[in-house]
């Protein structure tokens, strides 16, 4: 099926070589990193995780929310999904491998990395992240892959599948659950010590998942003659919807606990993400940004007729991914930092190289998405489906 | 014999299956058993080397330490503890704060226990009602060597542990992938990061020890590679009395005897994080 | 054949790159390297043994350090007995490197000759080098 994608139009191919481009760009800044070292990003001895960090933690949610398409269609058989449960599981190995890179850049001693498999310690968490990782995009990988290719030779998928299948929801959950429990379990970060944090990560991450995946569909129909259809892209957006209003509640009750409590620790984060903190301002036009995007979202998306209308609704499910981006990304995880132990504020903000190391892992996850996606709509195409 | 495609990949696939992991299960044979010459072992005790004569090693069930900060009166007092551990483990000086590596260090009573005094304000101005004199005097800071230590928890390559023989908080820098969880778990900000290759910022380098390399993370380890030789730590030698070293679980070490009769704080308890550097209360001149 | 010039020029450049190792590097072999031991430290204190028997270092001096660094750090013994029963401070750069001053003319002969890079100088450091 790979030859799918070696045929294209120019667009394709320009696309291509602009992907390709901006990934250069990445490997050549990083070869610099890594013979610097880590000093040339922003982050310092007090914010040691930044802008690859919260990426990583962004896309793992992205990465869990097929998930939210695999229940209904292959649990509940929801034939309206039929169509576009192939781009969500292709869209977690995209991000999957995207979270992959972001750690790798990340690490320190990148060499070193097998350490993990060679000399595990089952009590940390960062371990079962590994495991659960790979566990997961290797069985979308195989399910993927199996349920194309069977659609490509109109048959039934094998039935080894199926169990896999079943095992792919649980696992989802846990890819995101796990990454919360980094954060959760570390009795350092104020912000982060919350039992609602696992919660927290799913609710955003089938909200900005799902508002990703209705987006690539409205471009895959834009390059090709695949339609996921209106009826699944309206029930996505439903989905998006219910979490995200789940989302903005659980924001708001971390901010109750914080400042009810009136615990001085528990709501120095948000103080200085929200509203500035000794002189320091950095974060707040970015959280309030997040908040606006996040209140206009949930009112394009709660209202049916603004829900329903296919010209707004990208404007909605822009604002849900900008804003969830916002809030488990950098103002999560920078925020966990500041202040730091000693109760002082260290700021933190990304590099130029920082930046393009990103831009280049993105990229790549943007290749292996439109590989993958070229593959999917070429066999859909073949068979007529 | 025709071969299908199909049956050609199985064959392939368990073919490569079987092959590395015989490979990889005869390396494992042949490395557990020792490529030691026979009769050669390693052992704790260090009487007798070779290279002149040495003390026996210091031990303890479990390390700690008491910090009095009345034997601390000039800013010299602290810079001796300081530059005694940079010297004697190669920490570089960066001469800025973003990628600073430091072990042991000093900061005001505010920035030491943030939890004791916090964000109090009278008339809308912040206040501490303590004494002026606490208010400037300098704490010393340092990995805290816990007992139940957060950082040891996350490390998912074991590069940092707990030593079940004393306690002492150890660091690998051989194993460590640079993951820096270990530092976001630290409660106590004691751990630093080589954001850059640290050689060409160390002062004077003492030959006798390594220096880090980029990419890993460092911190206080209560000179294990001293203690072997029968030495206090640095800091400890250089402290004038001013920091104590002792065995917390031996009722009668000068650590506990201390403990018995001065009233002394931790850093941030609450955390259950059961840190083993005692501050004392009280005796401070000018207090 | 279909496109035959196209496949010759493929199978050429491939031969040039799998064989490139062999080419690049005619007429560069270098001479067996002489590591010299009898460093000053050496040659002043008399030192007649090391560790353990040359044969055994010249084979095993990896494993031996690779083990030592295991032991030293991760278990807290640094306190090596060798074969013959005599004690050692294991320790790289105290004991190994004391004796064995000249890195340059000991270690780096043949680690150089092996296009061997251990990346232990990354943080442990050789001694100041002086003529022997």
């Amino acid at each position: 099926m790979f030859e799918k994608a070696l045929v294209g139009s120019k667009r394709y191919w320009t696309w291509i070589g602009v992907l390709l481009v901006i990934i250069g760009v990445g490997v050549v800044n990083y070869l610099h990193q890594f013979s610097y070292g880590l000093g040339l990003t922003g982050m310092s001895r007090d914010v040691s995780w930044g802008f690859y960090i919260a990426q990583f933690t962004f896309l793992v949610g992205v990465a869990a929310s097929a998930v939210m398409l695999v229940i209904p269609y292959y649990l509940h058989h929801y034939k309206t999904f039929r169509r576009i449960v192939i781009l969500g599981e292709f869209l977690a190995i995209a991000s999957v491998v995207m979270c992959i890179l972001f750690i790798f850049v990340d690490l320190g001693q990148p060499m070193r990395v097998m350490n993990v498999a060679l000399h595990p310690r089952p009590n940390s968490v960062m371990f079962w992240d590994m495991v659960v990782l790979l566990g997961y995009l290797a069985l979308n990988v195989v399910i993927g892959w199996t349920t194309l290719g069977a659609e490509r030779k109109e048959v039934r998928p094998p039935a080894w599948v199926k169990p896999l299948i079943l095992l792919s929801v649980p696992w989802a959950v846990s890819i995101h659950t796990v990454t919360a429990f980094l954060y959760a379990g570390l009795p350092a970060r104020h912000l982060w010590l919350s039992a609602i944090m696992a919660a927290r990560f799913l609710s955003g991450a089938f909200a900005a998942g799902p508002a990703l995946l209705i987006l690539l569909a409205f471009i895959v129909r834009r390059v090709s003659s695949f339609d996921a259809g209106r009826e699944a892209i309206e029930a996505v957006a439903k989905i998006v919807a219910y979490a995200m209003s789940v989302n903005v509640f659980f924001i708001l009750l971390e901010f109750f606990t914080a400042f009810y409590s009136g615990v001085p620790m528990h709501s120095a984060s948000l103080r200085y993400l929200f509203f500035g903190l000794d002189g320091h301002y950095e974060f707040v036009p970015f959280m309030w940004v997040l908040a606006i995007l996040a209140v206009v979202s949930l009112v394009l998306l709660v209202i049916p007729q603004l829900r329903n209308n296919h010209t707004l609704l990208p404007v909605a499910l822009v604002a849900v991914f900008i804003s969830t981006w916002i809030d488990k990304g950098v103002g999560l995880v920078v925020g966990g930092f500041i202040p730091n132990p000693f109760e002082t504020i260290t700021t933190y903000s990304p590099t130029a190289p920082e930046l393009l190391i990103t831009l280049g892992v993105y990229a790549a996850g943007a290749l292996t998405l439109t590989v993958l996606y070229k593959i999917a709509i070429g066999v859909k195409e073949e068979v007529g489906t | 014999m025709s071969i299908n495609r199909r049956q050609f990949i199985k064959l392939a696939g368990l073919s490569a299956v079987l092959s590395v992991g015989g490979i990889t299960a005869m390396d494992r044979m042949k490395a557990n058993a020792s490529v030691l010459p026979s009769g050669a072992r390693a052992t704790a005790s260090a009487t007798g080397q070779i290279f002149g004569e040495s003390k026996p090693p210091l031990t303890a069930k479990r390390w700690g330490m008491v910090v009095d900060l009345s034997k601390f009166e000039t800013p010299e007092d602290y810079q001796k503890c300081i530059d005694a551990c940079d010297y004697i483990h190669n920490i570089p000086d960066f001469g800025e704060k973003k990628d600073e590596v430091k072990w042991i260090w000093t900061d005001t009573y505010e920035h030491t226990f943030p939890d004791n005094n916090p964000d109090n304000k009278l008339n809308g101005e912040p206040v501490q009602f303590i004494p002026e004199a606490l208010k400037e005097k300098p704490f010393l800071l340092l990995c805290n060597h816990c007992d139940n230590p957060p950082c040891t928890r996350v490390c998912p390559t074991k590069a940092t542990w707990k030593r079940e023989s004393d306690g002492i908080v150890m660091m690998d820098q051989h194993r460590c992938i640079g993951c820096r969880f270990c530092m976001a778990a630290c409660p106590f900000g004691a751990r630093s990061f080589n954001w850059r290759d640290p050689r060409p910022f160390i002062k004077n380098v003492n030959p006798e020890y390594p220096t880090r390399a980029i990419g890993v993370v460092e911190k206080c380890i209560f000179c294990v590679e001293r203690l072997a030789q029968g030495l206090q730590p640095a800091c400890v030698e250089k402290s004038n009395g001013g920091l104590i070293f002792g065995d917390l679980e031996d009722p009668n070490s000068e650590v506990r005897k201390i403990l018995s009769t001065r009233f002394s704080i931790r850093r941030k308890p609450e955390l259950g994080t059961q840190p083993s550097v005692y501050y004392l209360i009280g005796g401070i001149k000018n207090v | 054949m279909y496109n035959g010039g196209k496949i010759i020029l493929g199978l050429l450049v491939f031969l040039a790159f799998v064989t490139f190792p062999f080419w690049y590097n005619i007429g560069t072999a270098d001479k067996i390297p002489k590591p010299v031991i009898e460093s000053t430290y050496i040659k002043e204190h008399n030192i007649k043994k090391c560790v353990e028997s040359k044969d055994y270092m010249r084979a095993s001096h990896m494993e031996l350090l690779d083990n030592w660094r295991n032991d030293a750090i991760r278990r807290g013994e640094r306190v090596y007995v060798n074969s013959e029963g005599r004690r050692y401070l294991i320790d790289l750069q105290n004991t190994c490197l004391k004796c064995h001053s000249n890195k340059k003319e000991f270690c780096d002969r043949c680690h150089n000759y092996m296009a061997v890079k251990p990346y232990c100088w990354d943080c442990h450091l050789a001694p100041k080098e002086t003529k022997s």
